[in-house]
């Protein structure tokens, strides 16, 4: 029962409270440059789960070789090559959305949500709980860019899903849904200024649903929750 | 136990080569399995993009591989552009330039340019650029149909004054709010017909040399 407490803990921790995309505003590059369809989004949303995943998994299981001087070199090289093989994999096999996701691939190296799970949470903890919060990171993730992409794709060109072959083959082409006709585009939307305003407007919306929650009940234990934010402790 | 100073440094340094060695090993893996596949896809892309302006029907070699570098200096570019030739057995049916129109409204405008060999273009697609999205984008096939009005026009003279945006006195429209970005794109086209016009013979004729020039490329 202890362990289904933790793991329920992480899926809340990685999909609402400490979610990396509003909470812990970590990798606000891809987020705002690449959601401008919902088809990019998903497509960049599914590389840095898999990445957060996999890095989760490689440094739980080495943290016990890997002296603390030198670990961050070694996270930064276990993200660097999943990171360079997910490019190589989608070039081979996805090259439309490979070429339209463009240079932000290689950027998922710099995403700052990787190598802080890597060293908040992956370093210290067994390999199932570290892939399972890579995975619920991931999600949360995954999640926000998919809402941004989903609003601004609408706002911007009236439509969902436009490009979806892209990612998923020529039978996906049909998922395209036009959701009212535009003459001309919504420009703010698309261009990264747009993404800030509902980037914030996101934010705005989960602080006020948090308000509401603890309004409701507002005689809920106020315990003090160890893992806030990123937390690069001192050891 | 505690570690001298050089015996920890010793020892992360091998750790460190160790993880460094293991992480380039499976990229190479990764690298090796998928080499190919990415060389079919870009092939393959490129097949695409040229089928989508030259008949597929109207020629029987393999075109990407029938390919030749032309020097900077020919069509005024910054680097080497190809010309991917068609024919069919040894009539010569099309050819496929790629070129750039530098001064678009945001850098550069990649494009590929089809001309038949009696001088008329076949078709234009653009291959890359970073037009505003809604106003210069237009220029996209998947956005707009404007680029399929370059198809079948010809060049009457080298100051044929037909080869301009309306506004500037031509016959291809503009966009609402840019001018800029077609206007690169027509004065591009209109370039490499006028190349394409007092060289043709030439690009026929000469042997394809693009695969020494890609390797050369990669050993360097």
């Amino acid at each position: 029962m202890k362990i289904n407490a933790e793991y329920k803990e992480l899926a809340w921790q990685g999909l609402w409270k400490n979610n990396p995309g509003i909470v812990q505003l970590l990798g606000l590059c891809p987020l705002l440059a690449v959601t401008s369809t919902l088809t990019n989004a998903i497509g960049l949303g599914l590389a840095t789960l898999f990445v957060l995943i996999c890095s989760n998994a490689t440094v739980s299981a080495i943290r016990n070789w890997v002296p603390k001087e030198i670990r961050i070199p070694i996270f930064v090289l276990i993200i660097a090559s999943f990171v360079t093989c997910v490019q190589l994999l989608m070039n081979a096999y996805t090259f439309g959305l490979y070429q339209s996701l463009g240079i932000f691939l290689p950027l998922i190296v710099t995403n700052c949500a990787i190598i802080g799970r890597a060293e908040a949470y992956a370093s210290k903890n067994p390999i199932k709980q570290a892939t399972f919060d890579g995975l619920m990171m991931g999600l949360g993730f995954l999640l926000i860019l998919m809402l941004l992409g989903a609003v601004r794709e609408i706002l911007g060109q009236g439509t969902l899903f436009d490009g979806a072959n892209l990612l998923l083959g020529n039978w996906a082409s049909i998922l395209r849904i036009e959701v009212f006709h535009l003459d001309s585009q919504f420009l703010l939307a698309i261009l990264p200024p747009g993404a800030f305003i509902v980037m914030g407007l996101f934010i705005a919306l989960k602080n006020a649903i948090d308000d509401r929650v603890a309004a409701a009940k507002p005689k809920a234990d106020n315990k003090e929750i160890s893992r806030v934010r990123v937390n690069f402790d001192e050891k | 136990m505690v570690l001298s100073i050089k015996t920890a440094v010793s020892r992360n340094a091998k750790i460190l080569a160790l993880f460094a060695v293991v992480c380039t090993a499976i990229v190479g893996i990764v690298h090796s399995l998928t080499k190919d596949q990415i060389v079919f896809q870009q092939q393959q892309d490129l097949l695409r993009n040229l089928n989508s302006i030259i008949v597929e029907d109207s020629y029987n070699n393999i075109i990407y591989k029938d390919c030749l570098i032309l020097p900077s200096a020919a069509l005024g570019t910054v680097d080497s552009q190809k010309v991917y030739r068609a024919r069919n057995n040894v009539q010569s049916i099309a050819a496929a330039i790629t070129t750039v129109a530098p001064d678009g409204y945001n850098g550069n405008i990649e494009l590929l340019i089809a001309i038949n060999i009696d001088g008329s273009v076949s078709g234009v697609r653009t291959l890359k650029h970073q037009e505003t999205p809604g106003l210069g984008d237009k220029i996209e096939v998947r956005k707009s149909d404007w680029i399929e009005s370059f198809n079948t026009q010809r060049l009457a003279s080298k100051n044929d004054s037909r080869w301009l945006v309306k506004k500037d006195g031509g016959m291809f429209d503009q966009f609402t709010g840019a001018t800029i970005t077609p206007r690169a794109v027509v004065k591009a086209v209109r370039k490499t017909v006028i190349y394409f016009n007092q060289h043709k013979d030439k690009i026929f004729e000469s042997d394809s040399n693009c695969e020494n020039y890609d390797s050369v490329k990669e050993a360097l």
